[in-house]
């Protein structure tokens, strides 16, 4: 009697949760074949790389925010690393750094601005919503101290060239993006990592009592975070052909809508890097089609704001009736 | 006018995977004291639960004060004059004690402001009439547990309680605050209040309480004046059977020592605790709530600081700082509570089973075996029979029992050469108790050292080989299995007795 009622309720939640990840592709389907019918421009090859160009950039930043998220925390310093890496590697290179190197050296930068993002959150135990925001208005304002709030053109043209580039009909940036959620598949899944990420979300203190090494995990899962928005700003700086002071400003905010819509839940140990991508194109193609259909952007933001609510709505739903 | 303030009659209430009431009554009379018994896991405070509002019962009716009632939610429960005083106080910690008196319905004088004045008058009032010696205006996470819980009482008094029950509320206070509560209780049996009471402590059911309802399995048992009763009749009721049969098990502790504590000191937490731990010995550590025995396994392990003390395995000093070097070096902890401790509860069986393997059992320490992975969960699930639909199961959903049997996994799959349990029966049901003895007696066999702490006397009697007993962070001695007995222990643990010799010997 007992293993009947455990079995009978296992089965139905596996089966909803099944039912929210098809959901997601559902309702990308409905989205893309809306949009074909109601639209001219959409299935186009232009817009169609155009998309993926603009989801590539966010869908990064996504990436290393779905880790946090698991491990239970926020990063909202995101936008401003993405800035800051942009400007950086535009700095180096036009006082004669090496493109390889000022590429190099911004994601080495944005790497450590996210340890040290860890760092806080840990041996500082700031709430990381606290720390982040911290961290986003210092990055944001050396950011406008370094490029003295101007915007850095000129920049070496086989940088520039990188954003625009196809490989075998796929864009350079869609290419970047498919091997950075190959490799964050494979390390929330299949290394100890991933699962010293979840159990961390989880409850910190099983994760202390099981041995984990939270510093060093702590560590690793902002520095991802930065890692990710560091490799994000080099790629919007070639797209945009300038340094922009500016860039990368809300981005945090497509991101964790992105790893809400996609499943991910702010209070720990739920969410996937497939869920997150699925949200990044729901956010990118509802913007899309929308300005192909001439909607005020103004609405747009407005239905955006409305999804993200309804995601966790729907998330908070799934959960009181999982009990 | 019933006699009776509240008649819960055949009441039934099923969690997914467990039964947790099965028609279970419970008719407390107004002006009576009732206490309400069983083990752990017996249904107990899912009852109260009910009663509070907490949870819904599936079946069975409620009679308040002769009318049916379907108690909804906690705020009707309130409404109609029921109030509990649990063991962890629910009283807001940074308010003055006046403001929870009024919490959510604070006295206005005009539209706008608050009417402090009567604010502090009334319940400076209450808890005079109680002659408790408490000023209305202190901030409540200033006052002591014992007063705290006066507070809480004194409250319930102001918001006309018809019937109050206390959930182990003794469990927290020294004795001479206890016997302060037992005098309020008095006061509030004189006024009519029926109360229900809960406690582990048999003597004092049968000191102050009149009727007592015995559960057991989240089944009802009896009720009976406590007059018509003796102890031991009592005990084999709850229990079922002759506690000997459950907890014999062969011993299989040899001379070697294993792991050997000398002078372990934290402040005022534990002072100069010594022992050693034999091969496949079973030492239990009895103490109360406070005691501190929970804070000297946690230093043991890794998990909290100690000043001074030296501790060495199989000889050999170690050094341990965080609980990952007490990992490597082969201890295992089923902590206290599995629900925060033990288990990553949103995470699969299977996850939960090989948290401690992921590191070991990585190719190039990276990539995860899952073959490995795999095996392992569902060797344990068959081993320990661990009722799961299939290894993806989130933890979440198992029975406590199954929770438990998952910890244990995830430390076995380790094997240890130390294991300390926790309270590990604390809130499962008796079938998986024995399994988890069975266990005990399995680990023993090969070898294992084990601490085992527990707050149920014949529980500790029954399966220790030797049981240290501690009263607020003092060592009071080392029972020997054929010494032991529930009152001796009992004696020891409340601080009257110490054996010396004992604590001389095992120093040197």
């Amino acid at each position: 009697m007992k293993a009947q009622l455990t079995e009978i309720e296992a089965k139905g939640k596996r089966k909803f949760k099944l039912r929210t990840e098809s959901t997601l592709a559902l309702l990308l389907l409905v989205l893309a074949v809306c949009l074909t019918i109601f639209t001219k421009g959409f299935l186009t090859g232009t817009n169609l790389s155009n998309l993926v160009r603009q989801t590539a950039i966010n869908g990064i930043v996504a990436l290393g925010m779905t880790m946090v998220i698991i491990a239970g925390g926020i990063d909202l310093s995101v936008g401003s690393v993405v800035g800051f890496s942009g400007i950086f590697a535009a700095l180096l290179m036009k006082n004669g750094v090496p493109v390889i190197w000022a590429v190099l050296l911004s994601i080495l930068v944005s790497f450590i601005m996210g340890g040290i993002n860890g760092f806080m959150v840990f041996d500082g135990r700031i709430p990381p919503f606290i720390a982040t925001l911290g961290s986003m208005a210092i990055i944001r304002g050396a950011i406008m101290l370094v490029s003295g709030a101007r915007m850095i053109a000129g920049l070496p043209k086989s940088f520039l060239d990188f954003a625009q580039a196809t490989v075998l009909g796929f864009p350079s940036l869609f290419l970047v993006w498919f091997f950075l959620i190959l490799f964050s598949i494979l390390l929330t899944r299949h290394t100890p990592f991933g699962r010293n990420v979840y159990t961390i979300g989880s409850s910190i203190e099983v994760a202390r009592l099981s041995g984990i090494n939270i510093r060093l995990t702590t560590y690793m899962i902002y520095g991802l975070s930065g890692l990710m928005s560091g490799i994000a700003g080099i790629l919007m700086t070639s797209r945009l052909a300038n340094g922009i002071p500016t860039g990368g400003q809300g981005y945090e905010m497509d991101a964790i809508a992105s790893c809400v819509i996609g499943g991910a839940s702010l209070s720990g140990a739920e969410g996937t890097i497939l869920g997150t991508v699925m949200g990044a194109f729901i956010i990118a193609t509802l913007r899309n089609g929308g300005n192909l259909l001439g909607i005020d952007p103004f609405i747009l933001q407005i239905v955006n704001g409305i999804i993200i609510v309804a995601a966790v709505y729907v998330d908070q739903y799934r959960k009181a009736h999982q009990k | 006018m019933s006699d009776y303030i509240v008649e819960m009659k055949n009441i039934t209430k099923t969690f997914p995977g467990v039964r947790a009431l099965s028609n279970v009554n419970l008719s407390v009379k107004k002006g009576e004291v009732h206490a309400l018994v069983g083990e752990n896991g017996a249904g107990k405070s899912t009852l109260i639960k009910i009663l509070t509002g907490a949870y819904q019962k599936d079946g069975g009716s409620i009679l308040f004060d002769g009318r049916e009632v379907d108690i909804k939610n906690p705020h009707f429960s309130k409404s109609i004059g029921i109030h509990a005083v649990y063991q962890d106080i629910m009283l807001a910690q940074h308010l003055s004690v006046g403001e929870n008196f009024f919490l959510g319905e604070l006295p206005m004088n005009s539209p706008f402001t608050v009417d402090w004045k009567k604010v502090y008058s009334v319940a400076g009032e209450v808890l005079q009439s109680l002659d408790l010696k408490i000023d209305p205006y202190t901030l409540v996470k200033n006052l002591p547990v014992a007063q705290q819980e006066m507070v809480a009482i004194a409250k319930a008094l102001y918001e006309k309680s018809k019937l109050m029950i206390f959930d182990e509320p003794t469990a927290l206070l020294t004795n001479e605050e206890s016997e302060e509560l037992f005098k309020i209780i008095a006061r509030l049996k004189s006024e009519g209040i029926g109360i229900i009471y809960i406690s582990h402590r048999l003597e004092e059911v049968f000191r102050f309480c009149d009727t007592v309802t015995i559960l057991k399995d989240g089944y009802y048992i009896a009720s009976m004046p406590t007059a018509s009763i003796n102890e031991d009749d009592l005990i084999s009721m709850m229990v079922g059977r002759k506690i000997e049969e459950m907890y014999y098990f062969e011993h299989h502790n040899s001379p070697e020592v294993v792991l050997r504590v000398r002078n372990l000191t934290k402040g005022h937490v534990f002072k100069n605790i010594n022992f050693d731990l034999h091969r496949g010995e079973i030492l239990g550590m009895f103490g109360l709530v406070g005691s501190g025995r929970t804070d000297i396994v946690l230093s043991i392990f890794g998990a909290a600081k100690f000043d001074e003390g030296q501790i060495s395995l199989f000889g050999k000093p170690v050094e341990i700082k965080k609980p990952k070097d007490a990992i490597d070096l082969g201890f295992g902890l089923v902590p206290e509570n599995r629900r925060t401790q033990g288990l990553a509860l949103p995470l699969s069986v299977k996850i939960n089973i090989n948290l401690l393997q992921y590191k070991k059992y990585s190719r190039f320490g990276v990539a995860i075996n899952k073959k490995h992975e795999l095996e392992n969960a569902r060797t344990f699930i068959k081993d320990l029979s661990i009722k799961t639909p299939t290894e993806e199961a989130i933890v979440r959903n198992l029975s406590g029992g199954n929770q438990q049997k998952v910890v244990i996994s995830k430390w076995l799959s380790n094997k240890p050469k130390v294991m300390i349990f926790d309270e590990p029966t604390v809130g499962i049901d008796v079938g998986s108790k024995e399994e988890i003895y069975k266990l005990l007696e399995k680990l023993t066999q090969d070898g294992t050292s084990i601490i085992f702490i527990s707050s149920y006397l014949p529980e500790i009697i029954g399966v220790s080989d030797r049981i240290l007993v501690i009263s607020e962070g003092r060592q009071m001695g080392i029972v020997d299995r054929k010494d032991a007995s529930e009152e001796y222990i009992m004696r020891l643990a409340s601080g009257i007795e110490e054996t010396t010799e004992r604590i001389e010997s095992e120093a040197l």
